[in-house]
């Protein structure tokens, strides 16, 4: 389970309009950035910290976030 | 007025900041650490949101959580409350450039009161009576024994950046001032990052006596009479009260007026307190200001029926102090509170963990103000306070009397409090005469400590 380390509003791609940063069924490497979450107008890239294939996203593009909130449910693999 | 205001806080004066907000029909946001998620203030707010781990300076003190979390939350105002982030004059300002209005006085003037020498300084020049002591901040050892001369021992030396005891020194003779005054600058600069001194005629035996004023956006200011904190141990308050025996309605008034135009003077708006020290000759003298909502503030909304975090709030939405009081202030009876902590009564070492019974105590002239329930933990990150009792009753002694029944009716069982040292402070045959000081704890809890054991 991917959490958010701050607190702010989810963004799953890097500008608006442009492809998701990481999909359902991707393989996700370790510090690959799986989406922005923005605080004070700051974009902070939130990056994985285990790697595997991603299988759910867990909140909605432009969702107000907690610290801690569930993003992404990963699959880990070696 | 506001639609929305997030509480920067946690615990008691966050749910009481939540009660005022309830009454003026503004919805609520709480923050909370991972260690408040089944906290008091978190179920009763309309919205709350987690900011961070337990860690103070990863949740309730980082400032763009908190901000964050009012943005998204689309707060339009913070209340502070006290402690944390509520002196914090960068904190009020990234709220102002936010478009969050900050419940309180201006970063400026936080600014201003939070340099002590500076607070000390404008008094003066207001009038307000200070201390004799230093012009300003001693720039050497060599200056600080010349003040010492024109001051007359003994005097203090104290940090101008600080505030709880530390970067400061008392000097009896002129012989130990080069070793004191290089102690406390060291230790200044280590604990406020700002080893700047000044220094003031030490009063023996003093009392504490602050004085609570409100000021609107508009110019004016009004006090609203004195709070009476000798009780302290090593500079933390345990018990407060109103009026102060050692105050004459002639010096109520004459301080309220000069504070009344001093901080208006200023620009002063929204709640503070003004700290004074009296010495045996009932003079009073300025220590220092506090720019926000303070702990004790139960004990002046008892003998004035102002409710003081409403008042912030109504303040903070623009409206004047005479629609905000709605007539003079009156002050009637007499309020005691005790502060009670999660600690052992003796020994004072912090006691958390899982409270297995609560039973706070009623009846009338009883206030209680607590975010602790049965089965709530109190965690180990944050202070101890987990309740304040606070009694009226018409005159001082029925508040003691009544303060001495409700102590006996409140049950915590599960962790240590320090209701049991209240109860024998309220039993102290000096305390009920009104004979203390600040050094008042002390000597009781050497008196306590020589008595045989029961």
């Amino acid at each position: 389970m991917v959490r958010s380390p701050i607190v702010g509003t989810f963004y799953e791609s890097p500008s608006p309009g442009s492809p998701p940063f990481v999909k359902p069924g991707d393989t996700i490497a370790t510090g690959q950035v799986l989406c922005i979450v923005e605080a004070m107008k700051l974009m902070n890239e939130i990056e994985s910290d285990v790697a595997g294939e991603l299988v759910k996203r867990l909140v909605a593009n432009g969702q107000p976030i907690e610290y801690g909130q569930e993003l992404f449910a990963v699959r880990p693999r070696k | 007025m506001f639609k929305k205001i997030l509480i920067a806080n946690r615990g008691e004066i966050a749910l009481r900041i939540i009660c005022a907000c309830k009454e003026l029909g503004i919805r609520t946001v709480a923050i909370y650490s991972e260690a408040d998620r089944n906290s008091l203030h978190v179920r009763f707010a309309d919205e709350a949101i987690c900011i961070g781990p337990p860690q103070l300076a990863q949740s309730y003190l980082n400032i763009p959580g908190v901000i964050s979390a009012a943005e998204i939350a689309n707060a339009d105002a913070i209340h502070p409350g006290y402690g944390l982030l509520s002196e914090n004059a960068n904190f009020a300002e990234v709220c102002e450039t936010s478009g969050l209005k900050f419940i309180g006085p201006s970063p400026d003037l936080i600014r201003l009161m939070g340099e002590k020498e500076k607070a000390r300084a404008a008094m003066k020049r207001h009038g307000v009576p200070i201390l004799p002591g230093s012009d300003g901040v001693i720039a050497s050892e060599e200056e600080a024994a010349e003040w010492g001369r024109q001051v007359g021992y003994p005097v203090i030396i104290k940090a101008s950046a600080g505030g709880g005891g530390r970067g400061m020194r008392i000097v009896r003779g002129e012989q130990e001032l080069a070793a004191l005054y290089r102690q406390a600058q060291q230790e200044a600069a280590a604990a406020f990052g700002n080893g700047d001194l000044y220094m003031e005629k030490y009063v023996e035996h003093p009392r504490h006596i602050e004085f609570q004023i409100l000021g609107d956006e508009h110019g004016n200011v009004i006090s609203l009479g004195e709070r009476e904190c000798s009780i302290q141990r090593r500079h933390q308050k345990l018990l407060e009260e109103s009026p102060s025996l050692q105050v004459s309605a002639e010096l109520r008034a004459q301080i309220g007026e000069v504070l009344g135009k001093t901080l208006s003077s200023v620009g002063y708006q929204n709640a503070g307190t003004i700290e004074f020290l009296m010495d045996q000759e009932k003079r009073l003298y300025f220590i220092e200001m506090n720019t926000r909502i303070q702990v004790e503030h139960p004990v002046t909304e008892m003998v004035t029926d102002v409710d003081l975090v409403k008042s912030q709030i109504m303040i903070a939405g623009g409206a004047k102090l005479k629609d905000v009081l709605q007539g003079p202030v009156v002050h009637r009876g007499h309020a005691i509170e005790c502060r009670i902590n999660a600690e052992h009564p003796e020994k004072f070492t912090p006691s958390a963990g899982k409270i297995t019974a609560f039973h706070p105590p009623g009846g009338t002239g009883v206030r209680i103000d607590t975010a602790a329930y049965a089965e709530g933990v109190i965690p180990p990150y944050y202070d101890s306070l987990i309740a304040k009792l606070v009694v009226r009753g018409k005159d001082r002694n029925e508040a003691c009397q009544r303060m001495s029944r409700a102590l006996g009716m409140f049950i915590v069982e599960g962790i240590y409090t320090t209701i049991p040292l209240h109860r024998r402070i309220l039993s102290d045959p000096d305390f009920l005469a009104g004979n203390f000081d600040t050094g008042f704890i002390e000597r009781f809890l050497e008196k306590k400590k020589a008595e045989p054991a029961a």
